[in-house]
């Protein structure tokens, strides 16, 4: 059996239905946890890519991690795999379960097993990777966001919901900040983003405009944050965050290692760069070579057209 | 505050990155290691700063060989009391953390902290793993704390936004960016960190969970595509029919 913890607490995204379709190709029977007051008819929704049930446990709500590796240990006696996103619940969660159940993590698993069972991850930030391989009889992965294609394979499942108290670990929360933007950055399929190059925070309208016609999230690179033009969490790179969207707009951003090493992963990368020598050519799938302010309204004008042709 | 910061070295970012022995070993020639910088700019530097405000103790761990000692001299003289080497190769994850944890029992500490991920290996899986290890909490991916008597405020990053909370010691922490501002060692602690003490122990048996079978590289990327900077649509055509992004 596979089981499968999801944190849905936010609504499903489509990571979650990339982890069932995950589970499923692993060919065992798929049992997904969750925790919480989703739903249930949208809990259903993941019989769809195969799982065979939901247990959603109402009586904790998932924001306690040290609660929900407890819950779902105590549901992994009869299984093989533990999947899990590699996202900010799955990266406090699957280390824990892993050392209760003594059983080996592939923590940031980028596909599926390969024939020898080995699991591909990415390391050294993106410039290069690894294929590990699990000594333990139970095996534990925490799967990248954006690895595989969710695949629709049946209808909706039943779920289970049940009511299991766990003891806290003491961690009260006092007040949840939400993110300015629309578009939380880590999860974002398109991003628009813009370095020093942009000269001023006052510019940063055409950058907005850009993504707003895109429906993208906005990000920086580390000096503009560092400057305080932009927020800090928008700060991607090596100190940053590491993003893998399926589009990323690099503008005015010269393409330094450090910045690269958070982006490198996305599946396609434009680079709008004034001078040809810029590093981020080298790393980009489309480039264009002019003046950020000429090029970006240009572009948001093509892209409002393409929208209204839709 | 006693305090455990728990130190990795890194692979300075302007290092190559190759692999040996039929790709099963990372290629250390000629590579400059840092202090892993979230080790380094947030965790280490924000427990300076805690034991600065209302006092205490901050002891740095690794888990490594000889060759290590140069990087804890390093994270000394930024301002570190003392200093522990676990002498072993760090396997992997569990391995490490197994090493740190049992050390961490034997002394007692109010604070673990550790920096969010290494950035050779990006697993973000050693503090969860110390934190059940020790049976703490764990506040992952933490970009403010602040102390007050044995109570914590802390901020870390959820799936909807930032929250707040509090906690009572003792945790583990794992540190990413905000939680302060890098610290460029003196001349003062440079000399001080030279007969600080470092001392090296032994590792605990530990079971080996994971293997790094093998390594490789990505594929080279094709040749850029250079576009007219007077035609947008083209841009916009490529991305919705080749790309198929938008
Ligand atoms: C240990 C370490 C960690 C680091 N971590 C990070 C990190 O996480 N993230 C990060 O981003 N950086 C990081 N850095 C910094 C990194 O090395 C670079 O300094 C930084 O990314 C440069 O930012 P930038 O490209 O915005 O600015 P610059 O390097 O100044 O580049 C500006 C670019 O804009 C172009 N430009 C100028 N005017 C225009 C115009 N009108 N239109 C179009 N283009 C224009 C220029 O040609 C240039 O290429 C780190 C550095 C170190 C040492």
């Amino acid at each position: 059996m596979t089981l499968v913890y999801l944190h849905t607490s936010n609504g499903m995204s489509k990571s979650a239905f990339e982890a069932v379709t995950y589970a499923k190709k692993l060919g065992n029977e798929v049992i997904v946890l969750t925790a919480g007051n989703a739903d249930a008819n949208t809990l259903a929704t993941l019989g769809s890519f195969g799982a065979q049930k939901v247990i959603v446990n109402r009586a904790i709500d998932g924001s306690d991690e040290q609660q929900v590796s407890t819950w779902v240990c105590n549901h992994a006696a009869n299984a093989e795999n533990i999947l899990f996103l590699h996202d900010v619940a799955g990266k406090a969660i699957a280390p824990r379960v892993s050392v209760r159940l003594k059983a080996g993590l592939v923590a940031g698993a980028v596909a599926l097993p390969e024939m020898d069972q080995t699991i591909k991850v990415n390391v050294f930030s993106g410039k290069a990777f690894g294929f590990v391989k699990v000594n333990s009889q139970k095996r534990i992965i925490s799967l990248l966001a954006n690895s595989i294609a969710p695949e629709k394979i049946a209808e909706v499942c039943p779920v289970e919901e049940v009511n299991e108290t766990i003891e806290s670990s003491g961690i009260k929360i006092l007040s949840t900040k939400k993110p300015e933007g629309n578009i939380p950055l880590p999860e974002a399929e398109l991003v628009v983003s813009a370095g020093r190059g942009l000269k001023g925070p006052e510019n940063w309208g055409i950058i907005d405009d850009l993504a707003s016609a895109l429906g993208a999230a906005t990000a920086c690179s580390r000096p503009v944050s560092d400057i305080g033009w932009r927020p800090h969490h928008e700060h991607v790179g090596q100190t940053g965050i590491a993003i893998r969207p399926n589009l990323y707009i690099a503008i005015g951003i010269s393409g330094a290692i450090q910045h690269l090493a958070g982006v490198n992963g996305s599946k396609v990368i434009v680079v709008v760069n004034t001078d040809k020598e810029a590093p981020f050519f080298k790393a980009a799938d489309y480039g264009v070579l002019g003046d950020a302010f000429e090029v970006i309204p240009r572009l948001t004008e093509a892209v409002k057209r393409f929208k209204l042709n839709q | 505050m006693k305090t455990l910061v728990c130190i990795s070295k890194a692979p300075d970012t302007t290092s190559k990155i190759a692999f040996t022995n039929n790709n099963t070993a990372f290629d250390e020639a000629g590579v400059q290691y840092i202090v892993n910088p979230y080790d380094e700019w947030y965790a280490l530097v924000r427990a300076l700063e805690i034991k600065e405000s209302v006092g205490g103790e901050v002891t740095i761990v690794t888990v490594g060989p000889n060759e290590d000692d140069a990087i804890m001299r390093k994270a000394l003289a930024i301002g570190a009391d003392k200093a522990v080497r676990i002498d072993a190769n760090p396997k992997d994850a569990y391995f490490v953390a197994t090493q740190i944890a049992t050390y961490a029992k034997t002394i007692g500490f109010d604070m673990v902290l550790t920096g969010k991920e290494t950035i050779n290996y990006n697993g973000s899986q050693v503090a969860g793993m110390i934190a059940e290890s020790l049976g703490f909490p764990l506040i992952s991916l933490a970009s403010k704390l602040d102390v007050e008597g044995t109570t914590l405020t802390l901020e870390r990053e959820a799936a909807n936004g930032v929250e707040v909370v509090s906690v009572n010691a003792p945790i583990v922490v794992s540190c990413a960016k905000g939680m302060a501002e890098q610290r460029i060692p003196n001349m003062r602690g440079i000399m001080a960190a030279r007969t600080k003490p470092l001392e090296v122990i032994p590792p605990a048996a530990c079971d080996d969970l994971t293997t790094f079978a093998t390594f490789g590289s990505p594929l080279a990327k094709s040749e850029v595509k250079m576009i007219d900077p007077n035609n947008m649509d083209e841009l916009v055509a490529l991305l919705h029919n080749e790309a198929k992004v938008i």
